[in-house]
């Protein structure tokens, strides 16, 4: 667990990059910090591993005030993941990724099965992969290997600064995904900056909007999209995904069965295909199973998770406008 | 033709003590300017304010005609080759200290940024990723350097100082052809080999990711 307690950010210019943001980031979950440039996102962030340390207020890990902790070792506690994606050039992959192992002293037969195990969980095959450098990578590729790399150390927190915000469409979303399958498995705590509302809606367990130096709101996916707390937040998220989140309520169930999950090996809420989004919701939320069978003609056809649902309200349909 | 093969055969002593003369002078010369300007570059990449007023004093020293800086020298230090000496490693102070600065300052910032972030001392971020990464840069310095100083180092004759200069001023003296060519054509191919050498220095050096 992550803590800001009235953290303010002063540079000696007199401009203010945060004003008395006080906040918790939970354990094993990742966090979206959104905002429009310049509203202190990448400072708040950045103080979690003292790149940028606060003017006044405190910043506890676990409880601990992180001021006393040596900042070496910190950093190298917390994995790290920056936009222009930073692979040392010459290094091969293998030297890239066994940084900061090496840097913790663990010995050499652990880090090489930690790097070959990382790549593979990353779908990057290690023999092709480990000795090559990283130009000889596409953007996407050496992003992925950045992420591993962040990982290596096998830290409890990984910082992640608009990570694929530098990539091509196709691999951002490719990314994305594989982020989402990571965290299934590996539940690290995870602060994600980024600019993109799409990215965050996506991919985050809460999400924190902030502009100005403070906090606007902080919230789940959902309640962000349900309930904005201003017309700012309102606005960042966008009118049209707000209107169709609206609508999207009295829409049925079976229109979004491509988008569900075919699998599910645990209980469900049983639901008719033909139920609304609305009611599903509730269902779901008065079940307080994690996920909703789709049923058609006595037969589960699908299943579906909050967080799938929600996928849904985002998803652009084809042939729609924007 | 002959005549020039002529004085090779019949001045073969000279010409070969001359030489090792000119190769000793220029490698003394470039290997204490690589110590004090290679961490002097080092030094100001760090503290960059201190960079452009170094760098200019270097850059002054250069703009001193070299016979007048070996001039300027004698009445302080005498003359021999330690005022030769002095003088070759002030001119192959600017193009080391100026490229190590630049190779060092040029590293990308993210990959700094990437190594701070995950926990590298600053002594680590300099040998483990700016040194390797301005390495190229280094060297062309030092090639710079090494063929400046293979010329000027012709000049440490009027100092007392020796080398193929010797010859040279001999050949000039006595409207001898054949002997300045006997002096200045070894001065080239020194300059070329010493190029040759510290090309393929260079080529082994650069780290193999930077190739691609």
């Amino acid at each position: 667990m992550i803590q800001f307690d009235k953290v303010t950010k002063r540079f000696p210019d007199g401009t203010e990059a945060l004003k008395e943001v006080s906040l918790t980031l939970p354990s094993h979950q990742l966090t979206a910090i959104i905002g429009p440039s310049g509203c202190g996102k990448t400072t708040l962030m950045k103080m979690i591993n003292k790149l940028e340390k606060p003017t006044e207020g405190t910043v506890l890990i676990d409880e601990k005030p992180i001021m006393g902790l040596d900042e070496i070792e910190l950093r190298r506690s917390i994995g790290y993941v920056i936009q222009r994606i930073g692979l040392l050039p010459h290094m091969t992959i293998a030297d890239n990724v066994s940084l900061v192992p090496k840097m913790l002293g663990w010995e050499k037969g652990r880090i090489d099965a930690r790097v070959r195990e990382l790549l593979q969980l990353t779908g990057l095959d290690p023999d092709t992969f480990l000795h090559r450098y990283p130009l000889e990578l596409s953007g996407g590729q050496q992003q992925r290997v950045g992420v591993v790399r962040a990982l290596a150390g096998d830290p409890n927190i990984v910082l992640m600064d608009e990570p694929f915000s530098a990539l091509d469409p196709i691999s951002r979303e490719q990314l994305q995904d594989e982020l989402q399958n990571l965290q299934k498995n590996i539940r690290k705590t995870i602060v994600f900056v980024t600019h993109d509302m799409d990215e965050a809606l996506k991919i985050a367990d809460s999400i924190i909007v902030m502009r100005g130096g403070q906090v606007e709101q902080i919230g789940t996916p959902q309640q962000l999209v349900a309930e904005p707390a201003n017309d700012f937040v309102r606005n960042f998220i966008g009118a049209e995904r707000i209107s169709r989140q609206r609508t999207f309520g009295e829409r049925k169930l079976k229109e979004f069965v491509s988008l569900f999950e075919k699998d599910w090996r645990g209980e469900a809420q049983k639901i008719s295909v033909d139920a609304t989004v609305t009611e599903a919701v509730e269902q779901l939320s008065a079940s307080g199973l994690p996920r909703l069978a789709l049923m058609e003609d006595e037969h589960v056809i699908a299943y579906a998770s909050d967080r799938d649902l929600l996928r849904a309200a985002l998803h652009k349909e084809e042939g729609a406008a924007s | 033709m002959s005549q020039i093969i002529d004085t090779f055969i019949s001045r073969q002593e000279m010409i070969q003590s001359a030489f090792l003369e000119h190769i000793y002078l220029s490698f003394v010369a470039v290997a204490i300017g690589i110590a004090i300007a290679l961490p002097t570059g080092i030094l100001i990449a760090r503290y960059r304010r201190y960079a452009e007023p170094i760098i200019g004093v270097t850059a002054i020293f250069q703009t001193i005609p070299s016979l007048a800086l070996f001039g300027f020298l004698v009445p302080i230090l005498g003359i021999g080759s330690p005022t030769a000496l002095v003088a070759l490693i002030i001119y192959a102070l600017l193009p080391i200290l100026r490229n190590t600065y630049t190779g060092i300052t040029g590293v990308d910032g993210s990959v700094i940024e990437a190594g701070r972030g995950m926990g590298m001392t600053r002594t680590q971020i300099l040998r483990q990723i700016e040194l390797p990464l301005a390495l190229p840069f280094i060297m062309a310095g030092i090639r710079t350097a090494t063929v400046l100083t293979v010329g000027i180092a012709t000049l440490a004759t009027f100092v007392g100082a020796g080398g193929l200069g010797d010859i040279i001023y001999r050949g000039l003296q006595s409207y001898n052809n054949a002997l300045v060519l006997a002096g200045a054509l070894p001065v080239a191919l020194l300059a070329i080999g010493f190029d040759l050498v510290l090309k393929q220095i260079e080529k082994r050096m650069t780290p193999k990711g930077l190739k691609i």
